[in-house]
């Protein structure tokens, strides 16, 4: 039985995502036997992120300095806007720099089940971003779940008025996708979204 | 495909029990209760849904067993031959002994061809369906991938003249077996219907472009939900159309209540808007494809299935059943199983023989179910004869 300090830090490992007691278990004691080379540097890993977390004011991207790298980023293109649903989608797209532009960060999407409403989410914000002007492009790359795309449309509907260009992301055939394992819903919506080849 | 062994553990009245079918026709006779539709409700657990009774999972396993049930079974493709292998009349040992000195064609259950799937629920997670496909786990969504089940039972007596949606719920079926993706546009379509019947609860807070978002999500997967129905029922309606006015009651269908414009993605989403007070005053949504019925007449005699007499309405359903049964087989290329549970009880015995002709002709297998032999004398020499009593089924 280790002490109550061990258990401690093995029970607060395991409730991390991915990661259950027996994982839990096995990291701890990775980090009590390598002290030195993986402790230490977690530690101050962990310490200065706690130190310097910020989530930032205009796009709701989580990093250490307010504004994000991203939004201080002037290399990026300002005139084009993504707004996902949660930063891991963000992570996710600029994972290898797929998107030129600035995101935003709704913090969730519509859900009347769940009592998740506009007013929830940061979308007061988005709409005077576009308002402010400069913006050409806003690309809307929600989840294709229902709630998602209700999200999308509704987004649509509350950017009419202003004068940019609103895109969403396609949905269809997976890259490397196999027709024959695809399930009819993909399949007749990438039927309905062909195009021409040249 | 048909099952060519089913065996049932722990499920309902059956501790343990199993069945060597033929690839034709399957005739379960025994007296009131001794258990037949406990095993037609058997085979349709081995499609997606809640099986012919619409059951909860827990309430099929056997009250004296522990808690958990089985039910398996071994699909074979259609025989190449007509007469091919039927263990007919052989008793499981027997046919098991047989195995061995009988010519093995390509498809015997030894060979690679037979498909083994199984179902059921755990004691100890007795709402949780467990779905094996060749040992490994599969999903209930992937039973349909094999086989497709289609029924009629003495319940769905009540179908013409009850509700029209226990006859939309009927026709989804027969939809859902042409285009697997029905399913998933009336689960998205229902989804947001519930939120936008929230939404409208509270008239004061709701936020239009969020009304709006919803009503475009029903719009589209309703259009896709109304156009699928069409589909199956001009293809059906042709079928129908180009049988013989025969023994069997010919069905005319079409579509009543709630009907799509010609342009059903936009003319239902601009109906839902111009609807949201009337709706909310409502507390449901009283437009669109959820408020769909079904109507049937008797084509010879041009009246309406609520009109006909029990018999006819039972005969109307069968001749439904039968005509989709046939697209399925040349649209998908498998014919779906049929479990016809105390059909031939309700016809006279020319309408039971033309029945059975017409069952033996189109091939495929048919389960049937009947408290007495006597019913079944039209019946060629091909089909399975099985005997329910005391929990138990056995051959002859």
């Amino acid at each position: 039985m280790a002490s109550p300090e061990i258990e401690a830090l093995t029970q607060a490992l395991a409730r991390l995502p991915g990661l259950g007691p027996r994982s839990a278990r096995r990291a701890v004691l990775h980090l009590l036997k390598k002290r030195e080379v993986a402790l230490a540097p977690l530690l101050r890993a962990l310490d200065a992120v706690n130190d310097k977390l910020a989530i930032c004011s205009t796009c709701g991207n989580v990093d250490t300095t307010d504004p994000c790298s991203i939004c201080a980023d002037t290399r990026r293109d300002p005139r084009l806007l993504c707004v996902v649903e949660e930063v891991s989608d963000l992570w996710a797209l600029d994972r290898s720099r797929l998107f030129p532009g600035h995101f935003h960060v709704l913090g969730g999407r519509l859900s009347a089940l769940e009592g998740i409403r506009p007013e929830d989410l940061s979308i007061d914000k988005l709409i005077a971003r576009v308002a402010v002007g400069g913006i050409d492009e806003v690309v809307l790359a929600m989840n294709a779940t229902l709630e998602g795309q209700t999200t999308a449309h509704y987004l649509a509907e509350r950017l009419e008025t202003y004068p940019v260009r609103i895109t969403q992301l396609a949905h269809g055939l997976p890259v490397g996708g196999e027709l024959d394992y695809l399930d009819e819903g993909t399949l007749a919506q990438a039927l309905r979204a062909r195009r021409p080849v040249v | 495909m048909h099952l060519s062994r089913l065996s049932l553990t722990d499920f309902r009245s059956y501790a343990d029990a199993v069945l060597s079918p033929g690839p034709g026709l399957v005739v379960l006779t025994g007296e009131n209760g001794a258990g037949k539709t406990n095993i037609l409700e058997a085979v349709s657990l081995l499609t997606p849904g809640r099986g012919l009774r619409g059951a909860s999972l827990s309430d099929m396993a056997r009250q004296a067993g522990a808690g958990g049930f089985s039910v398996a079974a071994r699909l074979l493709p259609p025989p190449p031959f007509k007469g091919g292998d039927r263990g007919v009349g052989a008793s499981l040992e027997e046919a098991s002994l047989m195995a061995p000195t009988v010519p093995t064609p390509s498809h015997s259950p030894e060979g690679e061809g037979g498909i083994d799937i199984g179902t059921g629920i755990l004691a100890t997670a007795p709402e949780r369906r467990q779905v094996r496909i060749n040992g490994a786990t599969g999903s209930a969504t992937a039973l349909g991938e094999w086989l497709s089940i289609l029924w009629l039972t003495p319940a769905m007596d009540r179908l013409f003249t009850e509700g029209a949606s226990g006859r939309r719920r009927f026709f989804d079926r027969l939809v859902l077996a042409l285009e697997p993706s029905h399913a998933t546009h009336a689960a998205r379509y229902e989804a947001a219907m519930r939120a936008r019947n929230k939404l409208l609860a509270e008239p004061e807070t709701a936020d239009p472009a969020w009304l709006s978002a919803l009503e475009a999500g029903m719009a589209e997967h309703g259009a896709r939900i109304a156009e699928a129905r069409e589909r199956a029922l001009a293809m059906l309606g042709e079928r129908l159309a180009a049988q013989a006015d025969g023994p069997f009651a010919r069905a005319g269908l079409a579509f009543g209540g709630w009907r799509p414009a010609e342009d059903a993605e936009s003319a239902f989403r601009a109906e839902l808007k111009t609807a949201r007070g009337r709706d909310g005053a409502a507390g449901r949504t009283l437009a669109g494809p959820h408020r769909t019925d079904l109507l049937v007449t008797h084509l010879a005699k041009g009246q309406a299935a609520e009109h006909c007499s029990t018999g006819e309405q039972k005969a109307l359903l069968l001749s439904i059943i039968l005509a989709h049964a046939d697209l399925v087989a040349d649209r998908a290329g498998r014919r779906p199983i049929l479990l016809l549970d105390e059909v031939a009880a309700h016809l006279d015995p020319s309408r039971r023989t033309a029945l059975f002709a017409r069952l033996e002709s189109a091939g495929g297998q048919v389960w049937m179910t009947g408290t007495e032999r006597a019913l079944f004398e039209g019946l060629g020499g091909d089909a399975t004869l099985l005997t329910v009593a005391n929990g138990n089924v056995h051959h002859g």
